[in-house]
């Protein structure tokens, strides 16, 4: 499992290459990229706070939980922080496994739980003025799909 | 003593992203309406205990959470990754 969190740019190319590599006798390999969303007053910046002490080990729990449903080779999660602009690359999930159906689920638990419950938090600054971005309650209802 | 950490719009109320705070709360609750008494900016940020989460010593918890022995508490929004 590879958790980085970073304020640099990554190449999700080069990273999911990378990724496709390390996993011994994989037959398939799912990733997801998530973008900076442009907004209709024209997104100037979004600023992403985090919670240094609490992230990275915050998502590798989320990490071992998808580790522990579903057969997988590997994760690697990518998220950044500090200033983004429209079209950035945010962050980057990629699952390995030797049948798809594990990869596609855990990449899908591992989205919705990264949303809700990685401390990260956006902010959006256009031209009249910022706001952080709320959370919303499909949210919520999206990780109540994973309960057991 | 506890390190008390706010962030995103919980820090720009209160106006500072970490503090050292003498406590004798027994659960983060408690905690919370020691800080809400102490000036506006707190009681304002506390207002409403259900639009917040809570952090002890880095891991998610509840308000009825004991604080026990821990170091580090934080206070934020919901969560917005991803």
């Amino acid at each position: 499992m590879v958790v980085k969190v970073q304020s640099d740019p990554f190449d999700p190319g080069a990273e999911l290459t990378a990724f496709s590599k390390t996993g011994d006798n994989i037959g398939a390999v799912v990733s997801f990229t998530g973008l900076v969303r442009d907004v209709d007053d024209g997104l100037q910046e979004m600023v992403i706070e985090h919670y240094p002490a609490m992230t990275e080990r915050a998502i590798s729990t989320i990490v071992e939980e998808a580790k522990g449903r579903w057969s997988l080779a590997d994760a690697l999660v990518i998220h950044r922080f500090g200033t983004l602009y429209a079209g950035d690359t945010i962050m980057m999930v990629a699952t390995s496994s030797k049948h798809r159906a594990d990869a596609f689920a855990a990449a899908d638990f591992l989205m919705d739980y990264l949303k809700s419950r990685a401390p990260f938090w956006k902010k959006e600054v256009t031209s009249q003025g910022d706001g952080w971005v709320e959370s919303k309650a499909h949210d919520e209802d999206a990780l109540r799909r994973w309960d057991r | 003593m506890v390190d008390v950490l706010y962030f995103a719009w919980v820090r720009e109320r209160i106006g500072l992203p970490t503090e050292q705070v003498e406590t004798k709360a027994g659960t983060v609750m408690e905690l919370v309406e020691e800080l809400r008494a102490r000036e506006e900016r707190y009681a304002m940020a506390f207002s409403d205990i259900s639009a917040l989460r809570v952090a002890v010593d880095q891991e998610l918890t509840e308000f009825d959470a004991p604080i026990g022995a821990a170091r580090e508490i934080a206070f934020f929004p919901p969560m917005t990754g991803g």
